[in-house]
Formats: C-alpha cells, sequence, structure tokens
C-alpha cells in the first residue's frame, strides 16, 4: 500500500467495530443510540448515506484528494531524535500538527462536509469548545459552500476570543450559549437541539468520536488516516511496526483515528492517555475511563463522569479539547476489554511534556497532544528499559500549540520580563498603565 | 392494569380528551412542586407527569431547562423525585414520571421500577431512550406492572410507529412538532397527520395518543382534543411558575387558572 492511497477510508466489521444498531463489544455493552424518536430518522439516514458513501470510489477518491491537496496531508512521521536519545528508545511524532488549521480535525470535518453535501443539505451545525472543531468546521463549509452555525459555550466565547474571530473570518455563525454550565457539553445539547428543529436541511458536524451512532464510528472512519497513514510509514521507514502507540483522549476522535490501524496488531500495545487535570484523586480532572463509571451521555453508553443520581458532573482540564466529561464508547470497549491502557496525564505534566517538546525538538504541541507527550515518554521508559534502544513508541501530535500560547504564557509567566523581582514588575505594569 | 390508561378511557367516554399536566420535581422547590401539582390535579389535570431534572437535557427549551437547572441547584435528587410522587399519586390522579435516561441507569433500572411501584407511580416516560434500545427497563416495568410511554415524531418511519405502539402501555406520547418543548403561538400542523398515522398503524388499536409540546391556552388545547385522546402541557406550567417568580400565592392562582382555562378546552369537542 503506497502512503497517498492510505488517506483512502474504510470502514469495517471486525470485533472492534460497532455492530448494526451501533454496539462496540456485543449488545447493550458500548455505545448504541439513546436519542429522541425525532432524530432516529436522520441518523438512520445518514448511517445509510455514510455506509453508501465508504463503499464509493467517488466519495473516497474526493474525500483522499482533499486531505492531500487542501489539508496538506498525509502528515510526516517524525523521529525525534533529541527526545529519543533523552528516553533511550525511538519516539516518532505523527505530525498532525502540520495539517491546515494545525490539527487532525481537519480529516473528520472535510469527510463530514463532504458527507453532508452527497446528501444535499446545505447546512451544516457544529458543538465546539475551545474552538478548534468549530474552526474546522467554519473552514470546511467555506471550503464546500455550506452555511454553517457553531455553538460555543458563552464561558469559551468569553475564553477564546481569537477562535470566535476565525470562525466569523470563514463566514460561520458563532452563538454562545448560556444554559448549563455553558460549556463544551451545554454547546453539545444546545447543537442538538438544533439538529430536532432543523434535521431536514441540516447536517450535524460532530465533533469527536462520541455520540449516537454512526458518529463514532464515522468519525473514526474520517480520522483513521492518522492511523493507517503512520503505520505505513512506520513500516516503510522502519522496517518494523510500532512497540508501542500513544494519543490523548478527550471525547478521543484523533486516538481512535490512530488506534483503529492497530488494534488488530496484538504485539503493538496502545495508549490512551486522558486529562489527569489537578489529579485523579481531586474532582478536577477530564479522565472518565480512569476514574468514572459506565453511564449514558450524548447518546451513547460509556464511561463518563457523574454523580450518585447520574448528574453529569463538570470536567477539568487544562486543554479545552480534553474537558469532555464523555469520551467515545469505542474507547470505553478497548479499555474494558483489556487491549488498550488508558492512564491520566495532569496539567502540571502535560504543561511540563510542552516545554520540553518545544526546547528539545522545536516544536510546540497543542495541550491536548502534549498530554500525549507526557504520557508517551514514561512508557518509552520502561520501553527501553525492557527493550532497549530499538524499541520503538509512535505518538500521535494531533494539534500544535498557537491557540495555546495564552495559556501557556500564563502558566509559565512567559509575558513578563524575567530576570527582576516581582516589586520591578509591579513597577513596570503600573508605569505602562 | 394501567390507571393512565383508565384516565384516558374515561375521558374518552366523558366524549373529551384527557389533560395531562408536566412540571418538574423540585421546582419551585420539593414542597412547592408538590404544593403546585395538586393544584393542577385540583383543577382538573387527568394525568401527571413529574420531570427528573437532568443535567443535560437535549429535548428542552429553554422555559424547562431553567425550571430543572433551579430543581437542580436546590439539590433534588432522584430520592426526592419519587418522594414527590408519592405525594402526588396520593391525591388518586395518575402519576408518571419523565426523565431521561442516565439517572435511571445509575440508580439500577430494576430498582427504580420497584421504588417507582413502591411510590404508588403509574410508569415512565422516557424521552432518549427508544424501544429498540430499552430491552431492560421494558423487562423491568412489566415486572412491576408499569406503563412504558415511549414517543412517537414526525420523521418517525411507519415501521418505527407500529413498534414504538407495541412496546408502548398507558399511552403513545406523538411529539407534533419538530423541536424541543416550549410553548408556541399556534399548534403544529403536523400533529394531526401524526396522531392519524399513529392510529393508523398502532400495534395496539386502543392505546390513547397523547399529544405534546407546544400547547399553552384552552384555544390550542381545544384545537388538539379534536384529534387527540390526549392534551400534553408542560413548558406553560412552568412558565406561569417563572412569571410569578417568589410570589408563590400568585403563581398557585395563576397555575390554577391556566389549568381550569386547559380543562375547558379539551372539553370543547
Amino acid at each position: 500500500m503506497s502512503i497517498d492511497e492510505t488517506t483512502a477510508p474504510v470502514t469495517g466489521h471486525g470485533p472492534w467495530d460497532a455492530d448494526l444498531h451501533g454496539w462496540f463489544g456485543g449488545e447493550g455493552a458500548w455505545g448504541g443510540r439513546f436519542m429522541p424518536e425525532a432524530l432516529v430518522a436522520a441518523l438512520d439516514e445518514l448511517t445509510v448515506a455514510w455506509e453508501q458513501a465508504m463503499a464509493d470510489p467517488t466519495f473516497t477518491d474526493e474525500f483522499g484528494a482533499s486531505l492531500r491537496e487542501y489539508a496538506g496531508l498525509p502528515s510526516p512521521l517524525y523521529h525525534a531524535t533529541r527526545l529519543s536519545e533523552r528516553v533511550g528508545c525511538r519516539v516518532l511524532l505523527k505530525r498532525e500538527d502540520l495539517a491546515h488549521t494545525g490539527a487532525h480535525k481537519i480529516r473528520n470535518v472535510l469527510g463530514q462536509a463532504l458527507l453532508t453535501k452527497r446528501m444535499g443539505k446545505k447546512r451544516v451545525i457544529a458543538e465546539t469548545g475551545a474552538g478548534q472543531h468549530g474552526v474546522a468546521s467554519a473552514t470546511a463549509a467555506a471550503y464546500y459552500g455550506l452555511d454553517c452555525t457553531v455553538y460555543m459555550g458563552a464561558v469559551d466565547t468569553r475564553r477564546q476570543a481569537l477562535n470566535v474571530a476565525r470562525m466569523r473570518l470563514l463566514g460561520a455563525e458563532v452563538i454562545p450559549v448560556e444554559t448549563g454550565s455553558a460549556t463544551l457539553k451545554d454547546a453539545i445539547n444546545e447543537a442538538m437541539r438544533d439538529w430536532v428543529a432543523n434535521v431536514d436541511h441540516t447536517a450535524y458536524l460532530f465533533g469527536t468520536a462520541a455520540g449516537p451512532h454512526p458518529f463514532p464510528s464515522m468519525v473514526r472512519d474520517f480520522a483513521r488516516g492518522i492511523g493507517d497513514e503512520a503505520r505505513a510509514q512506520c513500516l516503510e521507514q522502519y522496517g518494523a511496526l510500532p512497540d508501542a502507540v500513544a494519543a490523548c483522549v478527550g471525547g478521543g476522535s484523533n486516538a481512535i483515528g490512530l488506534f483503529a490501524a492497530f488494534l488488530d496488531d496484538a504485539d503493538v500495545a496502545i495508549y490512551g492517555f486522558e486529562a489527569g487535570g489537578e489529579g485523579v484523586d481531586t474532582p478536577r480532572h477530564a479522565a472518565p475511563i480512569h476514574a468514572g463509571e459506565s453511564g449514558v451521555l450524548h447518546g451513547a453508553r460509556t464511561y463518563l463522569m457523574q454523580d450518585e443520581d447520574g448528574q453529569t458532573i463538570e470536567s477539568h482540564s487544562i486543554s479545552a479539547g480534553l474537558d469532555y466529561p464523555g469520551v467515545g464508547p469505542q474507547h470505553a470497549w478497548i479499555s474494558a476489554s483489556g487491549r488498550g491502557q488508558y492512564l491520566p496525564v495532569t496539567d502540571a505534566e502535560a504543561m511540563d511534556a510542552l516545554a520540553l517538546l518545544a526546547r528539545t525538538e522545536g516544536i510546540i504541541p497543542a495541550i491536548e497532544s502534549a498530554h500525549a507527550v507526557a504520557g508517551a515518554l514514561k512508557v518509552a521508559e520502561e520501553l527501553a528499559a525492557e527493550k532497549g534502544p530499538e524499541a520503538t513508541i509512535l505518538v500521535n501530535l494531533s494539534g500544535r500549540g498557537d491557540k495555546d500560547m495564552g495559556t501557556v504564557m500564563e502558566y509559565f509567566g512567559l509575558g513578563q520580563e524575567q530576570g527582576q523581582d516581582q516589586g520591578q514588575d509591579q513597577g513596570q505594569e503600573q508605569e505602562s498603565k | 392494569m394501567s390507571t393512565t390508561a383508565t384516565a384516558y378511557e374515561q375521558a374518552r367516554a366523558e366524549g373529551r380528551a384527557a389533560l395531562v399536566g408536566y412540571l418538574p420535581a423540585g421546582f419551585p422547590d420539593h414542597e412547592g412542586s408538590i404544593e403546585a401539582m395538586k393544584v393542577m390535579v385540583d383543577a382538573g389535570c387527568d394525568v401527571i407527569e413529574i420531570g427528573l431534572p437532568y443535567t443535560d437535557p437535549v429535548m428542552d427549551g429553554p422555559t424547562v431547562q431553567a425550571a430543572a437547572q433551579q430543581a437542580l441547584e436546590g439539590g433534588t435528587r432522584t430520592a426526592d423525585v419519587l418522594r414527590t410522587v408519592e405525594a402526588v399519586a396520593a391525591t388518586g390522579v395518575p402519576t408518571l414520571v419523565m426523565t431521561y435516561w442516565n439517572p435511571v441507569e445509575r440508580y439500577g433500572v430494576e430498582k427504580f421500577a420497584a421504588s417507582l411501584g413502591d411510590a404508588g407511580g403509574a410508569g415512565l416516560i422516557t424521552p432518549d431512550l427508544t424501544p429498540d434500545f430499552a430491552p431492560e427497563w421494558i423487562a423491568a416495568a412489566d415486572a412491576h406492572d408499569l406503563d412504558k410511554v415511549f414517543l412517537v415524531s414526525p420523521s418517525s418511519t411507519d415501521e418505527r410507529i407500529t413498534m414504538t405502539t407495541a412496546a408502548c402501555r398507558g399511552f403513545v406520547y406523538a411529539t407534533a412538532v419538530m423541536g424541543v418543548t416550549g410553548a408556541r403561538t399556534t399548534t403544529s400542523g403536523l400533529a394531526g397527520p401524526l396522531v392519524e398515522r399513529t392510529k393508523t398503524l398502532s400495534a395496539q388499536p386502543g392505546l390513547p395518543v397523547g399529544v405534546g409540546l407546544g400547547v399553552s391556552t384552552g384555544a390550542q388545547a381545544a384545537d388538539v382534543a379534536r384529534f387527540a385522546d390526549g392534551v400534553i402541557v408542560g413548558s406553560a406550567f412552568v412558565r406561569t411558575l417563572l412569571d410569578a417568580g417568589s410570589d408563590r400565592a400568585a403563581g398557585l392562582s395563576a397555575l390554577r387558572t391556566l389549568t381550569e382555562d386547559l380543562a375547558r378546552g379539551v372539553r370543547e369537542v
């Protein structure tokens, strides 16, 4: 298989895939479709359209072409040599940060927008947390000439004004959501409400591999070029599969896009890194697989953060993209089956990894991706001890860090002059006012 | 034996539609919600639906969302909802719980059915659970002699209407507009055809069809009562209490007036 061909998507019906009703791991286990009857017809229509599209070379060719010619994919697989020296074995980075709009998310939205066009719908809606999926959706809508409305928690529109401006510049309407906690999960609720009312002419571009069937499988299929490319690149460049693959997990689209290609390779260990926030022993984290329990949220049975009554608990992560109280159901299945390990990485560990990658490799990753790097470095040290310098870990660097510079500046205190004491800093600040 | 179906039959025998009233438990507070629902019963509601407040109510518009949020902020727990059921069911009116699925799953499906039955509750309305994903609930409801009210929508296929009505007990809930809950100035033109399709395709010929979403006046209730077996009103009741704010007496008085207006409406057939 040549690398150029690997971006063409495929869907499957193996043991790791969902059955016809969207159940992973057997009926009633994970996923499914816990949704209002009003949306069932639309979800069925989408399921049929997606399955037909995946089997139609006209669709897959056009999707592949948009990824190559517009999004700048496949992304390179890069041997991070200085980082590798540091941990004692080979660390490979799948450079999704180099894709158009700065993250893997462009794959999913180009796929879903093309499918929308194929279904004859003219309008797309999307939810967004920090704004990355919103920006990607607005981009794909502009590319395909679709109307676009993005729902974003009011708390997030204030925190991420730059991304709001980007979406508006790209022609999207951005609606701040004031209900509930006014964050990502409430933006999803509001987008679903819009969809119920406008389902005849509107498609919902869901931002992650979660939600009701077919979204977990469909989003995975559109994102799985990450893993298909990386697997082929690793074989071509190093003549062998990696010993382990690693990705950060929020809703889990970049992770499932990577893992999907390696699930059947029993010798490749799979690691997902959730947002440990201020620590999984505190209530302030976003690690539902590691520290949550099974339940139903946004249409799927999965692991989620909930209280004793099944009310959703607010998640916390320094990374807005991982700040979600649920997780895609295929990850729940991969974890429950024992095929993959899902471990928490704290805010502090992620920020240290971000700084380390910047200084050793000249790459500023998204804070989301820094969680993957932080977790992978721990695994790499174990691998090196066990298998020596030829051991290989492949990490998905899912996005670039430009969007996070505000958080990074604040966290490391980079905005101020260095080498002055606090009194002088304050004095300067007062003067400048 | 479904007391809900009996209430529908009684209304039908009187040549009218049943009036089904909804309020969330814990809104405006625990005692206040019980008091309000007793007023609704007293002023003419034939069936009561008690909403279980939930953090992520995707089918609800701003009015019901605001009430649910107030109830949650006031500390309403699942056990409080069951206590509310007990108090309202004691009036003798069939009392259902309307709930999103996760709180039931978390409580334990079998245990929830048992507790609901013990509280005198008639059954559940499940807006985000369709019969094809409900085997556990269907088994528990049947074991505890509870109503299972599933929803049909204008977008439902013929096959799904038949499948859904086959699984219902008590009545089938027809969501008559494509959209979330909330009062609307005109009732949807989709309602009549949906009720007709539901009756034609129903797997249970006598199963009553209740129509929900948007009714807020007696005149609208009368419109719907011409073709439906039941008129379901929620947001308008919630709105009335929200508008009254902290003046509880005024709220209950307005609630009584609205219920009486709606009760007259369902009789103008």
